[in-house]
């Protein structure tokens, strides 16, 4: 680790967060506060059918309502398009690519297609308009099966395709049916991870507006304005010389706002063909059917082991869904886990095969962990499966397949620079008391209790930080991972910092700041950060995959350390001294055995302004911009506890306790990696026991409404125990991603909880969520 | 059209709403009040709450002509002379908000729930609070700010 100079004195400190002002006060600019003279409103009709031919959209009636201002079909739009939503990730070469335009010409292929476009002088005008739109359909067969679109005569999602067939993408290493032809223990298991919906509590939200030649100004709730930027010219033809795309306050995005959608290409070219501002904001039902999905995956896992528990090699084989579309990263989102199937274990034969499968759904894509959920909760509940197979304790198998020694490199090929897996088990066991667990397990077993309790473990490793350029070039991603961030000290020393990175819950403004005054010894206060704004910050490449600090954090450390040595040049001219005579140390310059030598940063920041006397050449100004492009992911690890109270009678599961201990590298905030954290888990305790995006056979979706989808509230919940230990990953601040981790470790650990609970009754598995009609059936089952 | 006559944070209002325009709408968009935000069309989500005489109501769940005659509390208008108010300083210190959509509401809805006595143990908190959704927190930092102020903790 490069050493600094500077002593800090924010970095592993809970600063106080310097959103909260207005977010705590209601002074917000979230999309839908937003409005400009002379707005228009948008409203989308979208098929009610899963699949169908559209043979006839009539806008006459809605043309004539009250307020209506224009009414599109999506054969009206077609020539507006240059191209199609983008896919930014063709996973193989011979992938399937459907084009995928803003509004459905011929054929709708998912509930909640657009289909037609209204612009109404408000709101409830739009809306009401919405409904006198005709349109004939003529319903097609339809799938939202996985497995049943692969199958022949399966209905197709794109005719011309011929085949529901996306892709096939595989990861060999190691000699796979060697190690299970001589395993002494051969454990497969299969699991179905349904579709999960991101829920951000703000919906989407677009407003845009399009000057005479083509100035498009595009405020959108999303999580990567520099991406749709770069999108939009593909899809509107505009270049991006001429787009400013503004995310201002955004209220949550999971993934789910890491997308490029129809109703921002929509929105800039109504408003372009219009003249007036376009705006438009999701309701709760379209968020269901329009924004993005997740998981949706079958799996089949397997693990080899000798009979001392030695595991000997790894074969996953999965089939995910991709919906009927292909949004910005889906073909992708399976590989985003694809190198970890190995978990924090040492297995040196290694297969990994996905199938990515279109149906008649809504596109799945990024959702909090995006691939890497999906592999933990296979590889952990088939651990536990394992050591039932092996008559071992759970905690003992996995400890003895920890990787040992880093960096690691895995078989599947990356190196892991930093962890210490013990250490992380070994703090868990402390806090958890298992003992403890196992007596009063032990006492209710005995007496025939209804209510049992289980404890189940996660231990995971996750790869984030997304990502070097090279692998993602070398893995067919079209564009690069690395990140930008620009520092300007202002004449009177205040700093501006300008961040590449997206926050819409990060706390960015906060932690950068945090960083940045460390690293040039000013005040947190005194640095102000500018993010969300293409025409602020022109370069980066946003927020998701945990990415921020390991990317966007260390092109900050890169960028402060251009200006302290612009600062030092100054300084050393001003003194007369040679620039190794000087320490810098709490924002001042000093001649080495002569303190009383000095000039701070500030007064250097000045005179560079002022370049009344600088070095030959030098330009004026103190503006430091650093590009950073990682040489590898981030590579966070834990391990996490789970304790249930299962209702045999009743199947309700109550969880109990949640104790998390996770190494996220060096601690910038501890408040906020704690909050982070505990995000996380909750998305993974609620993909184990409540949330499931339900669609019957044939793709109409079952759960339109927060009322059939249970996002969980604060009644459902514990508290949380939460610790962390450190070890230091391989960049100057040490740091490691957390976003995600929560998510990634929490399903297995709940579900393997509630399988230890029952395991006295034979139970081994139970399907997620695990709500209590499910929980109750694994019990009959095993009981008749 | 139907006249209503309200009072929002302390500042009287009288305008003519639509019968079928929900609270919610007149407050963001008749009044400007966008602190109040909208999450769901269901009235699950709590972003919404509002305080109508001192109780929290999903201002979602109830049309501007009910509010008739009622004094209204809204996010802008809790904080008194600038000074946070109680609730919003324990959101503020305990990090009970990252994102920061839902809070407006949860805000509201702990400053109702802590104000009625309900607010007796975590568990009463967390029940108090299951019409609030936060996809963000996990809810525990905004559990620990509630008992804080509650004097619970
Ligand atoms: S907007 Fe969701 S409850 Fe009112
Ligand atoms: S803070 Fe984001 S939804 Fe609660």
């Amino acid at each position: 680790m490069a050493v600094t100079e500077t002593t800090g004195t924010f970095m592993g400190t809970s600063v106080r967060r310097k959103e909260d002002a207005g977010l705590l006060r209601g002074r917000t600019t979230f999309v839908d506060n937003l409005t400009l003279p002379a707005t228009v409103f948008m409203a989308v009709v979208r098929s009610p059918y899963p699949h169908a031919r559209i043979t006839s959209v009539n806008l006459d009636a809605v043309r004539a309502a009250e307020g209506v201002v224009a009414a599109f079909s999506g054969a009206d739009l077609a020539q507006d398009w240059t191209g199609g939503l983008p896919c930014a990730w063709p996973v193989t070469e011979d992938i399937k690519m459907p084009t995928h335009y803003p509004l459905a010409v011929d054929e709708a292929r998912f509930q909640g297609d657009g289909v037609a476009v209204v612009v109404a002088e408000s709101r409830a005008l739009a809306k009401d308009a919405a409904e006198l739109v005709e349109v004939d359909y003529e319903p097609l067969g339809s799938t939202a099966d996985v497995e049943k679109a692969l199958e022949d005569g399966a209905p197709l999602v794109h005719d011309d395709l011929g085949t529901n067939e996306c892709y096939v993408w595989k990861l060999d290493s190691g000699d796979v049916q060697a190690a299970i032809d001589a395993a002494d223990v051969v454990v497969t298991r299969r699991y179905f991870q349904p579709r999960l919906i991101p829920n951000a509590i703000e919906p989407r939200g677009v407003l845009a507006q399009v000057g005479p030649t083509d100035e498009v100004t595009l405020w959108s709730a999303t999580q990567v304005p520099h991406i749709l930027r770069f999108a939009l010219q593909l899809v509107i033809g505009i270049p991006e010389s001429k787009i400013r795309v503004i995310a201002p306050d955004v209220g949550g995005g999971f993934g789910s706002k890491l997308n490029v959608y129809a109703e921002e290409a929509l929105a800039v070219t109504l408003a372009r063909r219009l003249g007036r501002p376009v705006k438009w904001t999701e309701e709760r039902t379209e968020n269901y059917q329009a924004t993005i999905h997740g998981r949706d995956v079958v799996h089949e896992l397997t693990f080899a082991a000798t009979s001392d528990g030695t595991i000997t090699a790894v074969k996953s084989i999965a089939k995910c869904a991709m919906g009927a579309y292909l949004q910005l990263v889906t073909p992708g989102i399976p590989l985003l886990g694809a190198w970890i199937y190995s978990g924090p274990y040492d297995i040196p034969n290694y297969s990994v095969t996905f199938t990515g499968v279109f149906t008649h759904t809504t596109p799945t894509d990024a959702y909090r962990g995006a691939g890497r959920p999906e592999a933990t909760y296979v590889i952990e509940r088939t651990m536990d499966a394992l050591a039932r197979e092996l008559g071992v304790d759970p905690i003992e198998l996995r400890r003895k397949n920890f990787v040992k020694e880093f960096p690691h490199t895995m078989a599947s090929g990356l190196t892991i620079d930093a962890g210490d897996y013990d250490a992380c088990l070994e703090r868990l066991l402390e806090l958890l008391d298992v003992d403890a667990i196992k007596a009063d397990q032990a006492s209710r077993r005995a007496g025939g209790d209804a209510k049992q309790i289980g404890v189940g473990f996660s231990t995971y490793n996750e790869m984030c930080g997304l990502a070097p350029s090279r692998i993602l070039g070398a893995i067919r991603y079209a564009v690069g991972g690395w990140d930008a961030a620009t520092i300007r000290f202002q004449p009177l020393g205040s700093v501006q910092v300008v961040t590449g990175t997206s926050p819409h819950g990060q706390s960015h403004e906060t932690t950068w700041a945090q960083i940045v005054a460390d690293q040039l010894g000013v005040s947190v206060d005194e640095v102000e950060v500018l993010h969300g704004d293409t025409a602020v910050s022109q370069q980066g490449m946003d927020t998701y995959g945990s990415r921020s600090l390991t990317v966007g954090g260390i092109a900050l450390y890169h960028a402060s350390q251009k200006i302290v040595g612009k600062a030092r040049a100054i300084v050393a001219h001003q003194l007369e001294v040679s620039e190794d005579d000087l320490e810098f140390e709490n924002g001042a310059f000093a001649v080495k055995g002569s303190p009383d030598r000095s000039m701070d940063i500030k007064a250097a920041a000045f005179q560079a302004h002022a370049a009344h006397n600088l070095p030959d050449g030098m330009e004026p100004g103190l503006e430091e911009t650093a590009v950073f492009d990682p040489p590898n992911f981030s590579w966070p690890s834990g391990a996490h506890a789970a304790v249930v109270e299962v209702d045999t009678e009743t199947g309700d599961t109550r969880l109990v306790r949640y104790v998390a201990v996770d190494d996220v590298g060096t601690p910038v905030n501890p408040q906020i990696i704690d909050g982070q954290v505990h995000g996380g888990i909750t998305q993974g305790i609620a993909a184990a026991l409540y949330e499931e995006g339900a669609y019957d056979e044939e793709g109409n979706l079952l759960t339109t409404t927060m009322t059939t989808y249970l996002v969980p509230s604060a009644a459902e919940l514990p508290s949380y125990e939460t610790d962390r230990i450190e070890t230091v990953a391989d960049n100057p601040l040490g740091v490691k991603g957390v976003g995600e981790t929560g998510t990634i470790a929490a399903a297995p650990a709940v579900v393997n909880a509630i399988v230890d609970a029952l395991s006295h009754l034979g139970v081994t598995d139970v399907p997620i969520p695990a709500t209590p009609e499910r929980v109750w059936r694994a019990i009959e089952e095993v009981r008749s | 059209m139907r006249h209503v006559a309200l009072m929002a944070n302390g500042v009287r209002h009288e305008l003519e709403v639509e019968p079928r325009e929900l609270l919610v709408y007149v407050l963001r968009e008749r009044l400007g009040l966008t602190g109040t935000n909208v999450g769901c069309d269901t009235s699950s989500c709590g972003a919404c709450t509002v305080l109508v005489n001192g109780e929290a109501v999903k201002s979602c769940t109830m049309l501007g002509v009910q509010a008739d005659g009622t004094e209204i509390t809204t996010i802008e208008g809790l904080a008194t002379n600038g000074e946070l108010h109680a609730v919003q300083q324990a959101f503020h210190d305990h990090h009970a908000l990252q994102c920061g959509y839902c809070t407006p509401g949860m805000v509201l809805a702990a400053v109702s729930l802590i104000d009625s006595g309900a607010a007796t143990d975590e568990a009463a908190i967390r029940e108090g609070l299951e019409g609030n959704l936060c996809r963000c927190t996990g809810y525990h930092n905004i559990v620990a700010a509630v008992a804080d102020v509650a004097g619970v903790a």
